[in-house]
């Protein structure tokens, strides 16, 4: 069985402040990490490579330098990482991101199951992975919490949704987009370590996707930011004092007069 | 300080890191509570291939040696030395066989230590027998092709816990330190027990049992080495170890100083940080300082014994007993920077001052380690024909 | 491809360059230079007030007849015979753009053994026309069966914005059918307009909430966009006519290598998060699990759920489904009540577009308080109970 998992590079947010003043994000310094759903993805192909036996490729779209998160994915017991980096791919949207990592999967050839995570946290879109099934034609779930393989060729997993949980079954090859509940990731292990310190690690652009520039990257992208602005905040905090008691009621009048429900 | 690791080394320190800030630390305090036994951390520790580091590749270890073992026990014990320990105690439970058992046992137990699928344990003391290993009273009598042991061991590390022991018992009496033999003794096997679990002040995620054996039956390749070479297989086990009973306290004592430092940075006295305090700058310095120190002994003396130099012995001494003391008055100092902080359980500190005392009781207490030190000094001395007066 | 300077209105002032999450801008003698670690993700835009700064444009022109779309459409989800609130809320924003465009406002209704009493509903919230698949393969919701559905309804009709609610169906099936349909689509909008060259103006939270983005989709059709629950205003309009078109669907419509076993219930409700008007969350600060029983307490009396921080849910205090904040859920309820959560980041940006946010906290340097309408400081062992006795008083 050939999984492959697609990764993203995100700002880690655990370091990310907010001005007091401006109230933007303060950016600087702020390290990448790997998108915490896609390590969750990365956890779900190690626990099926442990019961049953696969091949893991992690994949990334992004500049050279994304290669290190792909580093640390061989760390933790990936088989294979691929790169797929190119000037052409910048300012890509959903839609051109979904072209170019499904050409990367039919170029493998030999893909049984992709996972990705459910979300990227820094774009919160949630598109990707629906929209690479779509383009490789093969189905899809999303919100997984629980993979089991039972029969060859196809997959059980149980779903997340906002009433409760799915129980499906897929046909392979199939996408997986996965949450929180499928597992804590493991830690990397020295042998893996060593292993990706020295690992090849491929590099794909346009010329070796055969991809038309035009389909990629800003070229190939349907949607277009046109503002980007910083939202109205809150300025008026009302700061309550007084003993308990006080405050509590202060509180209580404060809701109630804002007639908030349930009051 | 850079002490011109290699490569792999770096990548022990960065994993065992790793392991201590995202999976100890958030626990260590409700483990030390709860005194329960660190067995996720343990699987961790398995799939990242730490308990194999000293093991040869040949029977699935990674094939380095004290210093790559210490590197992991130091930062693992920078969060907890009560986890640490039931991890290094595996290793101690390790080195009879690694340095003295057959091949076929070699193959038989050391590919399961060394994945961290079964852990060991090492079984020497006895109700009458601590720092005076003579009073042994535990026996085994060879019985055709198995030996019988009766008698019991007390304060075993990871009694319990672990499935492989190695065990110091009499088989011949007459002989006095030429009658100890080592034998592996196997949970499941039969007469084979255990004690109570004890309370203690410190490593409190560590398990301490008795193990209890009871006509225990076991075949007589179970022997380590010969009849007659039990007490030098513990002498020289202990010379392995030792390093890593000093690469906890430096650990403990880095831990120590790391709470101590970020807690005067922040903690604001008289409008200022109490950083900014010569008394508290003094006591912070010296705590870098014999931090530092005892870092640098160890590591030189790791690296030395990893050579396979004849004698050992004062050595290793050395460093447990430095870094031990070390580590015992860092914590000591922690909790006083702290103040009534550093007295609550609110702080890490004060589970650190409790954990640190073991480290000058534990694998020969200090004082036998000065002995030995003391005892190595005066063999030295004797040989040399200069007079320095 | 980068972001273009405008060497004639760029005056050096570096303010895009401090902005800058890649590091691509560098200040020279006349104006700033843009590195190609440029990312195109247009910050530097919003942050130049001279005006130099401006992305490239997507794709290469308009692709085929624009024109040849019109009118507004939207998903309408249901659950359980009953219209979901999100439906109701997108018609009426729909209806606005609609009127805007002067075009028809319809609403799409997929499932099995429908009566025309949802439809009715759809139409008294704005729908002008409702389109019907009612198969017995629609019964339970499948992402492959639900967009081919939609992908063909589309392309027979040619509606030039399709909208849906960002709900977990929505968000799963939605960019299947934006695919199938070779067009673009904004995940999760929170506004929506219509830009003076009739473009949908699609407005959503980007970098966790911290930046709004407005996003068009120039070249194809439909504009198609997930909108999140509880932002819009569902107006309902009695004695409003609309037709209902039920429409046959080719048999490949109903085709799926998907096979639904088994559909579980949440039993616990408390953890529907995302629908809740009222929230109460506990973090760290409540220090057990069994504290967090006031939690439950305050939430049951104002008939809201419970949520959590990532720390109470890592502690193993509360079930991972009731985890608010970037690994959780992302939730607007009306109020939000926050209580022992000093407030990271991660938590923040799940909860900051609750309408009214209380937080109650012992040190009142925590961050949760900038993002507070309330800020209540106090140990909330003595603060909680006091305030669910003054409830109680008035009941």
């Amino acid at each position: 069985m050939h999984i492959v998992v697609c990764i993203k590079q995100v700002p880690d947010t655990k370091n990310v402040r907010i001005d007091p003043d401006t109230h933007t994000l303060v950016r600087q310094g702020v390290e990448s990490i790997i998108n915490p759903f896609d390590m969750f993805a990365v956890e779900g192909a190690l626990k099926i490579k442990d019961l049953n036996g696969a091949r893991v490729t992690v994949m990334t779209m992004g500049p050279p330098q994304a290669a290190e998160a792909l580093r640390e994915t061989l760390g933790l017991g990936a088989d294979d990482a691929v790169l797929l980096s190119d000037r052409a791919f910048a300012g890509s949207d959903t839609w051109a991101t979904s072209t170019t990592l499904s050409a990367a999967i039919r170029k493998m050839g030999d893909v049984d199951l992709i996972l990705c995570g459910k979300q990227a946290v820094d774009g919160d879109t949630a598109q990707v992975g629906p929209e690479m099934a779509a383009l490789l034609d093969v189905p899809y779930a999303t919100f997984v919490k629980k993979i089991d393989i039972e029969e060859p060729g196809f997959l059980k997993v149980l779903r997340q949704t906002d009433e409760g949980s799915e129980l499906w079954k897929l046909q392979l090859p199939a996408l997986l987009t996965v949450i929180k509940e499928l597992g804590e990731p493991r830690v990397p292990s020295l042998r893996h370590k060593m292993r990706a310190k020295k690992a090849e690690i491929a590099v794909w652009g346009n010329a070796e996707l055969g991809l038309d520039p035009n389909s990629t990257g800003l070229c190939g992208s349907f949607t277009q930011v046109v503002r980007v602005f910083s939202p109205q905040r809150r300025t008026n905090r009302i700061q309550l004092e007084g003993s308990i008691e006080n405050q509590a009621e202060q509180l209580f009048q404060y809701l109630k007069k804002a007639r908030v429900p349930g009051l | 300080m850079d002490y011109f690791l290699t490569e792999e080394q770096k990548m022990i320190q960065e994993l065992t890191e790793q392991i201590s800030r995202e999976k100890i630390r958030p626990i260590r305090a409700e483990l030390d509570e709860a005194e329960e036994f660190p067995w996720e951390i343990m699987r961790y520790l398995a799939q990242a291939d730490l308990f194999g580091l000293y093991i040869p590749e040949q029977y699935g270890g990674m094939g380095g040696g004290i210093f790559e073992n210490c590197l992991a026990v130091e930062k693992l014990g920078e969060a907890c030395i009560g986890i640490a320990t039931s991890f290094a105690a595996s290793g101690l439970g390790a080195y009879p066989i690694l340095l003295f058992g057959s091949e076929e046992m070699k193959q038989k137990y050391l590919p399961q230590i060394a994945s961290g699928k079964r852990l060991a344990a090492f079984g020497l003391t006895e109700p009458g027998a601590g720092s005076d290993v003579s009073g042994i009273r535990t026996v085994a009598v060879r019985d055709g092709d198995h030996y019988i042991l009766n008698g019991s061991k007390q304060w075993i590390t990871n009694g319990g816990e672990s499935e492989i022991y190695s065990v110091l018992a009499i088989t011949d009496r007459i002989k006095g330190p030429r009658g100890g033999s080592f034998f592996v003794v196997e949970t499941g096997d039969p007469g084979f027990s255990f004690g109570k679990k004890e309370k203690k002040l410190g490593i409190r995620a560590s398990t301490t049992r008795e193990l209890i054996f009871q006509d225990c039956r076991i075949p007589a390749d179970r022997l380590i080495a010969k009849e007659g070479m039990g007490f030098i297989i513990a002498m020289k086990t202990f010379d392995k170890s030792r390093p890593g009973i000093a690469a906890l306290g430096v650990g403990l004592a880095q831990g120590a100083l790391d709470v101590a430092v970020e807690y005067a940075r922040k903690r604001v006295q008289f409008n200022k940080p109490i950083i900014s305090f010569q008394a508290i700058q003094h006591k912070l310095a010296d705590m870098a300082t014999k931090t530092e120190a005892s870092r640098a002994l160890l590591y030189s003396i790791a690296r030395y014994m990893d050579s396979d130099p004849r004698e050992v012995s004062k050595v290793a001494a050395m460093t447990k007993v430095f870094s031990g003391d070390v580590a015992m008055e860092v914590a000591t100092s922690a909790v006083q920077v702290l103040g009534g902080y550093g007295y609550m359980k609110d702080y890490p500190v004060e589970k650190m001052m409790r954990d640190a005392k073991i480290l000058q009781i534990y694998e020969g207490t200090n004082e036998i380690q000065r002995n030995i030190i003391g005892q190595e000094l005066n063999k030295e001395y004797g040989r040399l024909k200069e007079s320095f007066i | 491809m980068k972001a273009i300077v405008d060497g004639q209105k760029c005056t050096v002032c570096g303010v895009c360059s401090d902005a800058c999450p890649m590091g691509a801008i560098a200040l020279r003698e006349n104006q700033v230079e843009i590195s190609d670690d440029c990312s195109l993700c247009g910050i530097c835009v919003d942050t130049c007030e001279f005006g130099a700064l401006s992305l490239p444009e997507v794709g290469h022109g308009p692709s085929e007849d624009l024109g040849s779309y019109r009118g507004v459409w939207v998903y309408a989800e249901w659950r359980e015979g009953k219209v979901h609130g999100v439906s109701h809320e997108l018609l009426s924003a729909g209806r606005i753009l609609a009127d805007k465009r002067g075009v028809e406002l319809g609403a799409v209704l997929l499932g099995s053994g429908l009566d025309d009493q949802m439809a009715g509903e759809l139409i008294s919230y704005g729908a002008e026309v409702v389109y019907v698949v009612d198969a017995p393969e629609l019964a339970h919701f499948t992402d492959e069966r639900y967009s081919k559905c939609i992908v063909e309804l589309v392309n027979r009709k040619r509606p030039e914005i399709v909208l849906a609610g960002a709900t977990s169906m929505g968000r799963s099936f939605i960019p299947r059918v934006a695919a199938g349909l070779k067009t673009g689509l904004t995940a999760d909008c929170t506004e929506l307009d219509i830009g003076d060259e009739g473009h949908l103006l699609q407005t959503r939270p980007a970098f966790g909430g911290n930046i709004m983005a407005t996003i068009i989709c120039p070249n194809r059709r439909p504009q198609m966009a997930t909108v999140r629950p509880k932002v819009m205003k569902p107006v309902r309009m009695d004695g409003r006519q609309g037709r209902i078109e039920r429409v046959e669907l080719p048999s490949r419509c109903f085709e799926a290598r998907v096979e639904v076993l088994e559909v579980i219930a949440e039993q616990d409700q408390t953890a529907k998060l995302t629908e809740a008007d009222v929230i109460v969350s506990g973090g760290r600060g409540l220090r057990s699990a069994e504290n967090f029983h006031l939690i439950e307490e305050l939430a049951g009396l104002m008939n809201g759920a419970v949520g959590a921080s990532r720390g109470a849910v890592e502690e193993g205090w509360m079930a991972p489904s009731h985890q608010v904040g970037q690994t959780g859920r992302t939730v607007a309820p009306t109020l939000y009540v926050a209580v022992g959560i000093s407030g990271a980041v991660q938590h923040l940006v799940g909860m900051q577009g609750s309408q009214v946010i209380v937080a109650v906290n012992k040190d009142a340097s925590a961050p949760i308080f900038d993002v507070a309408t309330y800020g209540v400081v106090a140990d909330l062992f003595e603060f909680l109970p006091e305030f669910v006795k003054r409830i109680k008083r008035e009941r």
